[in-house]
């Protein structure tokens, strides 16, 4: 599904003396299929750019379409869990949301809320215990049993068994060892690709923008910063630190390379061994 | 979020109500509440609403955040209103309504009764405006001192009313974001039958009982771990002081107080 923002502004409390402007005329394109990572400071208005992408929140000015559905201040789609069963959200530490008895109960829990038919629940929840990787003899057990890790798959199993079209994961890997980061990311890559999903993610680690994104979204205090693929963004070193983001490690590592050696080797997103390549080329072109 | 119930929300400011000492907003409020009960005149309701609208412009709180704040009350204010005036039977008939019989008794007493109700929710909710909850449970800590004679744990009550009082913000986050989330898995938590909807609040409640009952845990650990101990010899922190102030508030309220007796008596 297509996603547009036109002119998207969001104000909390409006009114009083707390308001707050936490989107300030936002827009952009996400076309059908793209990876997208979002990056921003804390407070950067990340969080409520996500909420408007199911409809938990709207605009307080302006205009959100996502696929066919139209957000605006005073409209609000009358097929909400239509929606909302198209886009699938994965929240910060959604591990806090479990509340059900047996892991399988939470994870059939949204496909019923959506009406999903009991084969089919019991089809799609062995499907995402397997794309979470976990063991199917754990259906029966209490959620509450597991350890954090576990937890953490078990709630975004829940997230998968509803199918969505779109797939927003705030921070999914916030908390977790290496490997079990490493995992889940690949997890999801593997899902974008293969379900032709919409994947947009909220990130704070630039190397996986870097590695699984088409497309970056920067935001800054509300409003956007920056946007394009991944060279694009990250060759632009200065502007981001302008706003207290860093550049991948890659990239640093070329930056360092071309003042200690005064040959630039220009990053392109080219893998570690071409990267092996260009040095050995340029160490022995030196000599 | 609700965000139309103000009773319990702080505003930051350095106005004169602001910096007064806790201890002496919350006697005079105490005291205020009493003499609401005396006026039985309208120059004496005069001096009470004189007093209390005196006290919001000084707080420099704007004054439609306040009135947008009290709009639950004001059901309850013109509820009472009515009430009075269909039931009270004093005084002259006006006119009649319908089945009832408005007497002249009723419309004053209707007022009457209005009037001290939003005067004291006014002055209560500016309390609250214009202290930090942690300014209240030092002053009423420091209020309740004297019944440490008869072995009453005042400082363990003070603990628990600001550790649940700094904990209401957290919960009202925790529950948004778990009922977004739920929300998110199709969970409608507005429309549907009452049914329904009662049995949409167990996804929400599970979750937030688990993290309340776990931040209760680390909280006490993490206590434990910096060797808390309560009792007589903890300093504070912010020291409560009374101050010119303080003095200056208690002889301008004495001084209403006693204007309001004379208009009482004589008005």
């Amino acid at each position: 599904m297509d996603i547009t923002f036109k002119n998207v502004t969001y104000i909390y409390q409006k009114n009083s003396p707390f308001e707050h402007k936490a989107l300030e005329n936002l827009s952009f394109h996400i076309p059908s299929g793209t990876f997208v990572a979002i990056i921003g400071h804390t407070g950067s208005g990340k969080s409520t750019l996500i909420q408007h992408l199911n409809g938990l929140t709207v605009p307080s000015e302006g205009e959100v379409h996502i696929g066919d559905f139209k957000l605006t201040n005073d409209e609000k789609p009358k097929n909400m869990k239509e929606l909302r069963s198209k886009v699938g959200v994965v929240f910060q530490y959604p591990e806090h949301q479990l509340f059900e008895e047996t892991i399988a109960k939470d994870i059939a829990f949204g496909p019923q809320n959506f009406g999903v038919s009991e084969e089919e629940i019991e089809r799609r929840t062995k499907e995402a215990l397997r794309q979470v990787r976990l063991s199917e003899e754990l259906l029966e057990r209490s959620p509450f049993d597991l350890s954090g890790g576990q937890k953490r798959r078990v709630a975004i199993a829940g997230v998968l068994a509803i199918q969505p079209e779109v797939l927003v994961l705030d921070e999914p890997t916030a908390g977790l060892d290496p490997r079990g980061q490493k995992e889940i990311m690949d997890m999801f890559y593997n899902l974008h690709r293969e379900a032709g999903l919409t994947t947009i993610l909220v990130t704070h680690s630039m190397d996986d923008a870097l590695k699984y994104a088409d497309q970056i979204l920067i935001l800054n205090k509300g409003t956007k910063f920056m946007e394009g693929t991944p060279i694009d963004v990250f060759r632009q070193k200065e502007a981001l630190q302008s706003v207290q983001l860093d550049v991948p490690e890659v990239v640093q590592f070329l930056t360092s390379f071309e003042e200690k050696m005064g040959k630039p080797i220009n990053f392109s997103n080219q893998s570690i061994d071409e990267i092996a390549t260009s040095i050995s080329e340029i160490v022995k072109g030196v000599e | 979020m609700n965000n139309s119930l103000i009773i319990g929300q702080y505003v930051p400011g350095n106005s004169f109500i602001h910096r007064l000492d806790p201890r002496t907003k919350i006697t005079i409020i105490f005291f205020f509440v009493f003499i609401v009960f005396f006026a039985n005149n309208v120059p004496s309701y005069g001096v009470l609403v004189l007093f209390a609208l005196t006290c919001m412009f000084t707080s420099k709180i704007p004054i439609r955040f306040i009135m947008k704040g009290l709009t639950p009350v004001w059901f309850l204010i013109i509820f009472t209103f009515i009430l009075h005036l269909i039931v009270t039977r004093e005084g002259t008939v006006l006119f009649e309504l319908g089945i009832f019989e408005i007497y002249s008794g009723g419309l004053i007493q209707g007022f009457a009764i209005s009037i001290r109700f939003f005067l004291l929710i006014l002055v209560t909710s500016l309390l609250t405006l214009t202290t930090t909850p942690i300014e209240i449970t030092d002053a009423i800590e420091d209020m309740l001192h004297p019944l440490k004679r008869f072995k009453f744990p005042v400082h363990e009550l003070a603990l628990m009313m600001s550790i649940s009082l700094r904990f209401i913000p957290t919960l009202m986050q925790e529950t948004d974001k778990i009922s977004k989330a739920q929300a998110s898995r199709g969970v409608d938590f507005r429309t549907g039958p009452l049914k329904e909807r009662i049995k949409a609040i167990v996804p929400l409640l599970v979750p937030l009982f688990i993290s309340a009952f776990k931040r209760a845990e680390e909280l006490a650990m993490a206590m434990e771990a910096r060797g808390y101990q309560g009792g007589d010899n903890r300093s504070k922190l912010r020291e409560l002081q009374i101050t010119k102030l303080d003095i200056f508030g208690y002889i301008i309220f004495v001084l209403v107080i006693a204007v309001l007796f004379v208009t009482r008596t004589y008005g």
